[in-house]
């Protein structure tokens, strides 16, 4: 990393979307370019979609949108020599999404006959070095998350770290044009290139929290549109750039909330970010200006793990009903039809497990649902089994369908089917289930070292 | 007579926090509604706790806001996003109980 200099007066950052892949207007993105950005950044990955992504290896946005983004954002930062970063590549950032994101980059490189330097940072940890600290009573779980047992780790797939800004840093150190980086701090994408120039931590962070997401912090909001910052010594201003939407401090303030436990202590890689002391004030034009943001560092280094575990294969099923008798009795009907099937799974040996998804009573909320009657004249039903094989998850859901499809029940008077179903096949096979296995921290003694190459793409 | 929330706030949503816990948030229309609720304590953890279900212990924290006129709840998620018998992945659609809050 270079000496810490003293910063010029700003540092300009342009964020291209909320998600890589989730897309913005052309004509943000030149506005953008036209304020001669020293970063074009993009987040591209959440863990809110669920721990498949993570599992499979796969990418929660599409391929081609995701291409068509980056066409934007490296012919302008090639041709222009604006560094490009890429954070939580594929949507996890653990190695297989990286590869895919690779990939999607090479291919742009050699349409558009760009040549460049790139970096590529893998978050991947291996299952040893997380045993190590967990025998040393290293690794600490999250606030609700289990305590990890090595039954776990030893289940857990694709376990990724969230990288903080040295790994990025020490990559655009080396001189690269663009850097891919794997499971990263969100805010790190944006602030890592300023700090390295002398810029407040606490300052870049915060303003790194507001860009990851882009637009969305602007009113009104949106996850598909660019936004802008201006860091300077002092403060830093977002800026919208497209003609329809604004900051304003409640809009930015408002994000400040969005998807956090605690608005005023935001924690990250190495330390915590510290709101306390922060204003918002309205500047002419739509932009908002920031101060007082800190960044408090922790006496260790801890990065958050990410890792998931296969718990079978899914198949559903989609089925309604109208029958207002089979609605009222739609609770004990259920229970049967489970016990039933339950019997006949067992005389077969397989295993399985059923769950009703019951849209108009309590699809939505689950166990959260206080409300108890329905008062719909239709129900939608999503029949779900999940089995160790792909097989097995058929078998379940088929017998599942068919039994409630034929079910006798007290008071029927519909005696043809008691569900519509609206296809043909009805069953869906959705693959692997993963759930979240590792949701924890793991101290790290040298921040910058994630296993990263460079290489020079040519086009 | 008392009023419904709908008259003191502007947005009331909810969204995961990570994996393992859920946050509501409620954004109050002006400074004047999101002082009255803070002095009078109209939401509490156990008021909540009871609109959804689930034990005080699970209330995390109930966090004021001052710049953006706002109060969070955070609450542990019944299940991790994801697990078996999941039904909103993103926790997105978990506000519809928060309505009935009166002051």
């Amino acid at each position: 990393m270079a000496a810490k200099t003293s910063p010029k007066k700003e540092f300009r950052v342009l964020s291209a979307t909320a998600i890589l892949g989730y897309g913005f207007p052309e004509s943000s993105f030149r506005e953008g370019m036209k304020r001669r950005p020293d970063l074009i950044g993009v987040d591209a990955g959440s863990s809110d979609p669920g721990p498949y992504y993570l599992g499979a290896g796969k990418s929660f946005t599409d391929r081609s949108a995701v291409k068509r983004d980056l066409r934007f954002m490296l012919t302008a930062g090639v041709r222009r020599g604006v560094p490009v970063v890429i954070g939580t590549a594929g949507g996890s950032g653990a190695r297989p999404h990286v590869d895919w994101c690779e990939a999607i980059i090479r291919e742009i490189a050699a349409e558009e006959k760009l040549t460049f330097k790139m970096g590529i940072i893998y978050a991947d940890i291996p299952k040893a070095r997380v045993r190590r600290h967990l025998r040393k009573g290293e690794i600490v779980p999250l606030t609700c998350v289990p305590p990890l047992t090595e039954a776990v780790l030893d289940e857990s797939v694709n376990i990724v770290a969230q990288m903080g800004v040295e790994p990025i840093q020490k990559a655009l150190a080396a001189g690269c044009q663009v850097v891919l980086a794997g499971r990263c701090y969100d805010p790190a994408v944006f602030a890592a290139l300023p700090i390295s120039l002398g810029y407040d931590p606490g300052l870049a962070i915060h303003m790194g929290k507001i860009l990851e997401c882009a637009a969305i912090a602007a009113t009104p909001g949106s996850g598909a549109d660019c936004a802008f910052g201006r860091l300077r010594p002092d403060s830093f201003v977002l800026e919208a750039l497209n003609p329809a939407r604004r900051f304003t401090k409640l809009s930015t303030a408002a994000h400040t909330l969005y998807e956090k436990s605690d608005p005023y202590h935001l924690p990250g890689p190495g330390g915590e970010l510290d709101l306390t002391g922060c204003s918002f004030t309205e500047l002419p034009g739509g932009k908002v200006e920031v101060r007082g943001s800190r960044h408090v560092e922790t006496e260790r280094y801890w990065v958050k793990l990410e890792g998931v575990r296969r718990v079978g294969f899914r198949t559903i099923a989609v089925a309604g009903t109208r029958d207002p008798i089979m609605i009222r009795e739609i609770g004990p009907i259920l229970a049967g039809v489970e016990a039933q099937v339950r019997d006949l799974l067992k005389a077969e040996a397989v295993e399985g497990r059923i769950t009703f998804h019951v849209y108009g009573k309590d699809g939505v909320m689950g166990a959260l649902e206080p409300e108890h009657r329905i008062r719909g004249h239709e129900l939608g039903i999503v029949i779900e089994a999940v089995g160790p094989t792909q097989a097995a998850a058929d078998s379940v859901c088929s017998l599942t369908r068919s039994t409630l499809l034929h079910f006798g029940y007290p008071g029927r008077i519909s005696t043809a089917g008691n569900l519509a179903l609206p296809f043909s096949p009805s069953d869906a096979r959705m693959g692997e289930v993963f759930e979240f296995s590792i949701y924890h921290l793991m101290p790290l003694a040298r921040p910058a070292d994630f296993p990263a190459r460079v290489v020079t793409v040519r086009g | 007579m008392k009023r419904s929330i709908l008259s003191a706030a502007k947005v009331i949503r909810s969204k995961n926090s990570g994996p393992y816990e859920l946050t509501l948030d409620i954004l109050f229309k002006d400074r004047a509604h999101f002082d009255l609720f803070r002095r009078r304590n109209i939401v509490t953890k156990s008021k909540i706790a009871a609109l959804y279900r689930r034990p005080v212990a699970d209330i995390l924290k109930i966090v004021y806001f001052e710049p953006s006129n706002a109060l969070k709840i955070t609450m542990r998620r019944p299940i991790p996003s994801g697990n078996a018998g999941e039904t909103d992945i993103y926790g997105a659609q978990q506000h519809a109980p928060l309505l009935s809050l009166t002051y």
